[in-house]
C-alpha cells in the first residue's frame, strides 16, 4: 500500500504543478472566455462605425433606434435561449410571432370601446383594459404553439427542426387563415412601445425597457434557477438528468412553452410598435434569433448558454446594418459579414469544446 | 455454514430467491444477496451471469419477477431508481452519467438543488458543500469547482460520481464496475474512494472483473453463476484460483435452488 500511496502522493504532486502551469492569469482567463470575445467585437464595431460616420453614427436617436429596432428579436431570442441550450431548436419563431399578433388584434376586435371596437382606438384614448387583452390574446397564442411543439418533441419524439419547421409552416397558415391574408391595423397599443415610462432616461422608450426586463428574467431564469440549471443539464446529458431523477420530457415541454410565450410576446410588442399585423412578414426571424443565440456563445449541441451572449449577438447583425447604411457601404455587405462571424463564432467554440474534451 | 461467511449484524441490503426473466431467458434463478454496513462486497462472475440484472433488480431498474428486496432487515418494493434513492441506495454508473458541462457541485446537487426563495439555487452553498465532502473523501480534484466536468479525466470524473454516490446514499452504494475504463494511478485513486466510503459506515457492493483487485478490496465476496449466488467467502478466504474456481463453477460452498 505504501508504494501504491507514494506513486500517488508523487502524481498528485504533478498534476498539481502541471494544473498550475497551465492555469492562465485571470486577465487572459476572461479574455479567454467566449462572451468576452464577442463582447469585444462589439465594442471595436461600435467604436469603428462612430469614428467612421462622426456626429451621425453614435448619437442619442440611432443608438435609441438601434435598441428599439433589436428589442423585439431579444424577447424572442431569450426565449429560443433557453430552447438551444436543451440542444433543441426552435424554427416557429415566425408563426408564434406572427400568431401573436393576429391573436392580440383579434382580442382587441372582440372588445367594444365607445360606438367602436378596441383596435380602432386612438393612442391617446387608450385604456389599460385593451392592452391587457392583447397581451392575453398574444399570449395565448405563444403558449398554443409552445405546447405543440414541446409535445411534439418531448412526447413524441420528433426531432426538434422537423417539429418546428411544422408548426412554423402550420402556424403561419392559421394567422393567414383567420385573417384571411389581410393585415390589421391598430395604434390602441402604441404607448407600450414608444410611450416612457421611466422620463429622463434618454432612449429608455417603453419598448426598450421591456427588453432589459426581460433580459433580466431570463439571466435570473437560465442562471440562477433550478429552472435554469435543469435546462442545462438536460442539453448537456439528457441520461444523466434522467437518472438523478428529473422528468425530462415534463421539463422539455416547459421549454418549448416558455419559448412559445416569448415568441407570442414578441408579437404583441411588434403589433405594438409597428401598429398593424404583419402576416406574410418576420419570415426571417428564426434565422435572425439562432444567428443571436449562436454568436452570443451559446452552444448548439446544448449544455452551454449565457443570455448575456445572446443580448449581444442580437446586437452586432443589427449594428453592421445600421453601420453600413450610414457611413455609405451596401447593406448587402452585412449579410456578407453576419454569415463569416457566425461561422467564425461556432468554430471558435468548436475548438474550445475539443481542448476542453482532450483527456 | 452461511453465518461463517456472513457479515456482521443485520444485512443493509439483501436480495432473497430473486428470480427475473427476460422472455425466454431466465437471467436471475433465485439469487440471493446480502451486503452488510462499513464492509465492501464485491459481487463476481463470468459474463452472463446475472450480475448485472441483480444489481438492476437492487437499484430500481428492474422489477424482480419473484424474491424479495430487504433494507435494513425490512422487505421494501423498489419500483424505480428513484425509488431506491430514497431508500438510500445510490448506483454509480459504469458510464458515470455525469452532465459534462456542469461543474462538479452542480453535478452532485443535480436533482437535489439547494434552493433560495423557492425557485432559486444557492450555487454558494453547494459549492462549499461539495468541497467539504471531496476533502472529508480524500478526492483530490486538481482543478477547481468552477470547471466543467468535461475537463476532468476519466478518474477525476468517476471520483465526483463516487463522491455524489456517497453524498446521497445512506446505506448503500452500488458500483458497477468503477475502475473499469481508468488507468493504473486513477484506479488506486477510486480504490482508495471506496475504502474511504466504507469508512463512513456504508455498505459498498461493487462489481469487478480484476479478480486480484477485488480480492485486496471486499471485505467479503460473493460469486454468481448462471443467475444464483454458488459461493461466498470472507476477506482472506479465497485466493484468485479459488474465485475463478467458483466462477467456473468447479467449486461451490453454497446450496443453490434450481
Amino acid at each position: 500500500m505504501s508504494e501504491t500511496t507514494k506513486a500517488l502522493d508523487a502524481q498528485v504532486a504533478a498534476d498539481a504543478a502541471a494544473a498550475e502551469e497551465a492555469r492562465p492569469s485571470r486577465l487572459r482567463q476572461l479574455v479567454a472566455t467566449p462572451i468576452m470575445a464577442t463582447l469585444a467585437f462589439l465594442a471595436v464595431l461600435l467604436l469603428a462605425f462612430s469614428i467612421l460616420a462622426p456626429g451621425k453614427f453614435g448619437t442619442t436617436s440611432n443608438l435609441t433606434l438601434l435598441a428599439q429596432n433589436v428589442a423585439i428579436l431579444t424577447v424572442a431570442s431569450v426565449g429560443t435561449t433557453f430552447v438551444i441550450a436543451t440542444a433543441g431548436i426552435d424554427l416557429s419563431i415566425p408563426s408564434g410571432i406572427i400568431l401573436g399578433e393576429v391573436f392580440a388584434a383579434q382580442a382587441l376586435m372582440m372588445i367594444s370601446a365607445g360606438d367602436g371596437k378596441a383596435i380602432d382606438v386612438p393612442a391617446d384614448q387608450t385604456r389599460a383594459g385593451y392592452v391587457l387583452a392583447a397581451l392575453a390574446g398574444a399570449l395565448v397564442a405563444g403558449l398554443v404553439i409552445g405546447a405543440v411543439n414541446g409535445v411534439l418533441v418531448a412526447y413524441m419524439r420528433i426531432p426538434p427542426m422537423l417539429a418546428t419547421l411544422g408548426t412554423l409552416g402550420a402556424g403561419l397558415g392559421v394567422a393567414l387563415l383567420i385573417r384571411k391574408g389581410v393585415n390589421v391595423a391598430t395604434y390602441a397599443l402604441n404607448p407600450v412601445a414608444t410611450g416612457t415610462l421611466i422620463p429622463g432616461v434618454p432612449g429608455l422608450t417603453n419598448l426598450v425597457l421591456i427588453g432589459l426586463i426581460v433580459v433580466v428574467i431570463g439571466y435570473v431564469a437560465l442562471h440562477h434557477s433550478v429552472f435554469g440549471r435543469h435546462t442545462l443539464a438536460i442539453g448537456s446529458s439528457e441520461e444523466a438528468a434522467r437518472r438523478v431523477g428529473l422528468r425530462v420530457e415534463r421539463h422539455l415541454l416547459k421549454v418549448y412553452v416558455l419559448g412559445g410565450l416569448a415568441n407570442g410576446f414578441a408579437g404583441f410588442l411588434s403589433l405594438a410598435y409597428f401598429s398593424t399585423t404583419s402576416v406574410g412578414g418576420h419570415t426571417t426571424d428564426n434565422l435572425q434569433a439562432i444567428t443571436a443565440v449562436a454568436l452570443g456563445g451559446t452552444s448548439l449541441f446544448g449544455g452551454v448558454a449565457t443570455i448575456l451572449g445572446t443580448l449581444i449577438g442580437v446586437w452586432i447583425p443589427a449594428v453592421l446594418q445600421n453601420g453600413f447604411i450610414i457611413i455609405g457601404v451596401n447593406p448587402y455587405w452585412q449579410m456578407i459579414a453576419v454569415g463569416i462571424v457566425l461561422v467564425l463564432a461556432v468554430w471558435s467554440d468548436q475548438l474550445r469544446r475539443r481542448s476542453q474534451n482532450r483527456r | 455454514m452461511s453465518e461463517s461467511v456472513g457479515g456482521q449484524g443485520v444485512p443493509a441490503l439483501e436480495a432473497r430467491s430473486i428470480v427475473k426473466s427476460f422472455g425466454t431467458v431466465r437471467a436471475l434463478r433465485g439469487a440471493s444477496f446480502q451486503a452488510y454496513p462499513g464492509e465492501v462486497t464485491a459481487l463476481v462472475g463470468d459474463n452472463g451471469a446475472g450480475k448485472s440484472t441483480l444489481i438492476k433488480v437492487l437499484s430500481g431498474v428492474y422489477s424482480p419477477d419473484e424474491g424479495e428486496v430487504l433494507v435494513d432487515g425490512r422487505p421494501v418494493s423498489i419500483p424505480t431508481p428513484q425509488a431506491a434513492s430514497a431508500l438510500g441506495i445510490e448506483t454509480v454508473y459504469q458510464d458515470l452519467a455525469l452532465a459534462p458541462d456542469l461543474d462538479a457541485a452542480s453535478n452532485v446537487f443535480l436533482g437535489r438543488e439547494l434552493r433560495r426563495f423557492k425557485v432559486l439555487h444557492d450555487q454558494r452553498e453547494m459549492r462549499k458543500r461539495t468541497a467539504a465532502s471531496f476533502a472529508e473523501l480524500g478526492v483530490g480534484l486538481v482543478q477547481d469547482l468552477r470547471v466543467p466536468v468535461a475537463s476532468f479525466s476519466g478518474g477525476q470524473r468517476q471520483s465526483v460520481a463516487i463522491a455524489r454516490a456517497a453524498m446521497w446514499a445512506e446505506h448503500v452504494i452500488i458500483m458497477d464496475e468503477p475502475t473499469a475504463a481508468l488507468g493504473v494511478i486513477q484506479t488506486a485513486k477510486v480504490l482508495e474512494l471506496i475504502h474511504s466510503v466504507r469508512e463512513r459506515g456504508l455498505a459498498v457492493v461493487f462489481i469487478s472483473h480484476n479478480l486480484p483487485q477485488v480480492i485486496e478490496v471486499a471485505d467479503r465476496i460473493e460469486v454468481m453463476r448462471l443467475g444464483a449466488r454458488v459461493a461466498r467467502f470472507r476477506r482472506g478466504e479465497a485466493g484468485v484460483e479459488r474465485l475463478i474456481a467458483s466462477i467456473s463453477g468447479a467449486y461451490a460452498n453454497e446450496e443453490v435452488a434450481r
